[in-house]
């Protein structure tokens, strides 16, 4: 698997805030490297974030997301000790999956 | 080669990588991830295009759907977008950076529990409109904007 997520789920009164730092370069395809060759395109494209195993949220991006995607999402219906799973999945068909605990 | 890895290539050719991946036993069928890629949004070279091929017919601006983002971003590569939507039953939220190559950045889909409110780091190659156009349950279709302008571009171009 890829470079692990860095993610944080925090109660906020009676919602979930969730940060996510993804490690990704997020390559457009359009750059050129210093030999001048075009760098191939290198980006995620679909994510997702459940909630106890539930996908509460799905997302498909592009390439005009930043390198090192960070994402907020806010989610209900969480309490401290819920798990809070991320996937992510690039056009190159790598993966990455992490956990983390809402506080 | 693994094994599996020499079916994924075997059927890379025939379906598409994900369709590979589900034959090579890789991807569950019910992971949400399976959702084809919409490569006619994403690589669409106008906004007009994109939301089109989003599906979104006419948008509304509505004082609910709302985005923040800032005037000016000193870094094209790394510009902080907010966008929130108050709209009863908003089921999606789509963000486009009108003067970008692909103008479609993102898209995310709200099920129950998602609150439609998302924050997201964009890429913009020049000063440009961010648009936002939300979905909601009943099939309508709204949109928020605003420009930010661009000191050095974020494409790397």
């Amino acid at each position: 698997m890829a470079d692990p997520m860095k993610i944080r789920a925090q109660m906020k009164g009676d919602i979930c805030d969730i940060k996510i730092l993804m490690s990704h370069p997020m390559e457009t395809g359009q750059r050129k490297d210093s030999d001048g060759k075009v760098v191939p395109a290198h980006f995620i494209q679909s994510l997702s974030v459940d909630l106890n195993g539930k996908t509460v949220i799905s997302g498909q991006t592009g390439t005009s997301i930043s390198r090192n995607p960070v994402f907020g999402f806010k989610v209900k219906g969480a309490k401290a000790g819920d798990k809070v799973t991320v996937n992510w999945l690039d056009n190159k068909g790598d993966k990455r999956t992490d956990e983390a605990t809402v506080g | 080669m693994n094994i599996v890895r020499r079916n994924l290539l075997r059927s890379a050719g025939a379906g598409g990588a994900l369709a590979a991946m589900l034959a090579a036993g890789i991807l569950k069928p019910t992971a949400v991830l399976a959702a084809e890629w919409n490569k006619n949004a994403f690589e669409a070279k106008d906004t007009a295009g994109a939301v089109k091929a989003l599906g979104a017919s006419s948008a509304a601006e509505n004082k609910d759907l709302s985005m923040t983002a800032p005037e000016i971003a000193e870094n094209g590569a790394v510009v902080p977008i907010e966008v929130i939507s108050k709209l009863p039953g908003t089921t999606s939220i789509s963000i486009l950076v009108d003067k970008n190559p692909f103008p479609l950045s993102a898209s995310f889909d709200f099920a129950e529990g998602g609150i439609p409110e998302v924050a997201v780091r964009l890429k913009l190659s020049q000063t440009s409109l961010v648009k936002a156009v939300a979905k909601t349950a009943d099939g309508k279709f709204y949109t928020v904007q605003k420009e930010v302008k661009v000191t050095v571009g974020g494409c790397g171009g």
